[in-house]
């Protein structure tokens, strides 16, 4: 660009340069595009319409308006599903953030021996495959011969028949589940990282003890992090699955069976396509509302530091 | 560390009088140490022993699997457990079968999201950022919301069983790997690309010349991600594929599972052995990768 031509250049020169960007810009997100148009918001407007019928393989199609949701109401099995779902999310997400926030705080110090084989230790469980997982605790579990009864034993206990028995059933998953915060566990670690060190020389100073510094200085520095676990978490075990369909096909007595297993069932056993959309619309309006009010609410109390 | 050394500070100023009192300091500094370490180690084993505990429950004798209390050193080796449930299942058969799908969905994820990626970040034109908010949001989305309508589309197409609805969308992109690219992208001075276009050099080949070789470390993240959740996917298999060929170790495991009327674990825990090897492999060559394709993403986001 000569300084002499500018005048006269730049806009047209620039005014091309936008078109060019222009279509280079789309030709690149070309795929993104094709996707989203036919893999995302194609399939969601689909989903809400299928919601609003009767669609199911074996009857012909009828326009039902709300009816589905007004069933959604009275089907006993989906409110047992929701309570399953949520006592399974409400113990298994608190438990696991704070053993991976405990677990991070602790290999944070500096007088730690095998610091990478520790992490490595506590993060190798959460990229295991599931169905593999879950095959494996159905044995850990085994009421008899299983190794967790095994060592309750060793400790007077008398273990229950965890998948077997409807009390139990739930926990037994939750107990699974406690080993796969490995991501949690990485991202905690990682935040504990960028936690200045002079804040905690200064509570030293203060004569803040070790569980006074974790409180006062540590969670409020990395509360946008444990924010981030909590609803990742939630919004995750809202959609447990595989091991229900796995280990204990949603029993004993309906026990384990939770919203996505359910929804599953509706839609690839029963057929009932619209009611599973219906109930699939409810997940994700739960979900969506879950984030909103949680980062409303975060904004309170989350201290974002610089 | 800090704590001592403000605590040699102190013992220096308060002179000779003091220092039984900071050796029990010490003292107690090196009791917490330990605390914490027996900690650790007792998570540790938490976490491992099941996997020791899968490797043992593999190579045991039918007799040693029910006693109690269960042994912690198998006191037999017995090996043909593997062999008996390859003969069993067609394992490797499954194996091929998710190797097979990994290598497409590898190939077509890298491909659409680096692509997608670089558009988002070389070119700032009216729109993009709407779009780029619309991929985030998509981020949010259950899979279940689509997934009936998606089954009825591929079934349409007469794709169901095969292996076509497992692989042919990793080729639109995913919204995970786009924006976790787009993060490292970001980290690349752009003047490297407005040189190259002052150059002559095209967009494409500014896209495969200059940002995909600088991108290695974050191409290998989205890989390894990648791989493990085609090798991991259970609902996908279970939803399109029938057939006992087309099966995926996923599917096919838990097939072998619920087919047995006697369940011998050896066989069920050697063919779990079998199944998360790969993943351990990948794991202990790229492990590097996992943990900071975690905070490029998780703490940014």
């Amino acid at each position: 660009m000569g300084a002499l031509n500018e005048p006269m250049v730049k806009p047209s020169f620039f005014k091309g340069m936008r078109g060019r960007d222009t279509l280079w810009f789309y030709i690149f997100i070309s795929p993104w595009l094709a996707g989203f148009l036919l893999l995302y918001f194609g399939p969601m407007i689909a989903s809400l319409i299928l919601s609003l019928t009767n669609y199911s393989v074996l009857l012909p199609t009828k326009f039902v308006g709300l009816y589905n949701f007004e069933q959604m109401i009275k089907d006993q099995l989906l409110t047992i599903s929701i309570w399953n779902t949520v006592y399974y999310a409400g113990l298994s997400v608190p438990l696991g953030t704070v053993i991976a926030l405990l677990l991070a705080v602790f290999l944070n110090r500096e007088d730690i021996w095998g610091r990478s084989f520790f992490r490595s230790a506590y993060y190798i469980p959460s990229i295991m495959p599931i169905v593999a997982v879950s095959i494996l605790w159905i044995w850990l579990l085994q009421p008899r011969y299983g190794l967790i009864n095994s060592f309750l034993n060793l400790l007077s206990i008398r273990g229950p028949n965890w998948l077997g028995d409807p009390a139990w059933a739930k926990t037994g998953l939750v107990l699974m589940s406690l080993t796969g915060i490995g991501t949690s566990f990485v991202i905690f670690l990682a935040a504990l990282q960028g936690v200045p060190r002079h804040l905690y020389e200064a509570a030293e100073l203060d004569g803040a003890n070790a569980v006074q510094k974790f409180f006062n200085v540590t969670v409020p520095m990395i509360s946008p992090s444990i924010f981030f676990v909590l609803v990742i978490g939630f919004i995750n075990s809202f959609q447990v699955f595989t091991q229900a369909y796995i280990m204990t096909e949603g029993g004993p007595a309906d026990s384990t069976l939770f919203y996505v297993l359910y929804l599953y069932r509706q839609a690839f056993n029963y057929f009932k396509m619209g009611y599973a959309s219906a109930m699939a619309w409810f997940l994700f309006i739960v979900i969506v509302i879950l984030t909103v009010i949680q980062f409303r609410l975060s904004s309170r109390w989350v201290h974002y530091g610089s | 560390m800090e704590a001592n050394r403000t605590a040699d500070v102190q013992s220096n100023v308060a002179g000779q009088e003091q220092r039984s009192q900071f050796s029990a300091y010490r003292a107690l500094r090196l009791l917490e140490t330990s605390l914490v370490h027996v900690i650790l180690v007792i998570g540790a084993l938490a976490f491992i022993f099941p996997f020791y505990w899968l490797i043992i429950t593999s190579i045991k004798s039918n007799a040693e699997l029910f006693i109690w209390p269960p042994t912690l050193i198998p006191r037999t080796v017995e090996l043909f457990h593997y062999g008996d449930a390859l003969q069993e299942v067609p394992i490797l058969r499954y194996m091929g079968n998710s190797t097979y799908l990994t290598v497409l969905n590898l190939i077509g994820v890298l491909i659409s999201s680096s692509l997608v990626a670089f558009g988002f970040t070389r070119y700032h034109v009216p729109g993009s950022r709407i779009l780029f908010a619309a991929l985030l949001a998509t981020m949010m989305l259950p899979h279940h919301v689509t997934m009936i309508p998606l089954f009825l589309v591929f079934r349409a197409l007469g794709w169901v069983d095969t292996f076509r609805p497992l692989w042919v969308p990793a080729f639109l992109g995913n919204a995970f790997f786009i924006f976790l690219l787009r993060q490292f992208f970001a980290s690349i001075p752009s003047e490297l690309f407005d040189a190259a276009r002052i150059d002559g050099s095209s967009e494409f080949g500014q896209y495969w010349r200059i940002m995909l070789p600088l991108s290695k470390p974050a191409l290998t993240t989205v890989a390894i991600f990648q791989f493990q959740w085609t090798w991991n996917d259970f609902l996908n298999p279970l939803i399109y594929i029938n057939s006992q060929s087309k099966k995926t170790i996923a599917l096919g495991l838990q097939d072998f599972y619920k087919s047995q009327t006697t369940v011998e674990w050896q066989q069920l825990m050697a063919a779990s052995v079998l199944m998360v090897a790969p993943v351990v492999l990948v794991f202990f060559f790229l492990q590097r990768y996992f943990i900071e394709g975690i905070a490029l993403t998780g703490l940014k986001g």
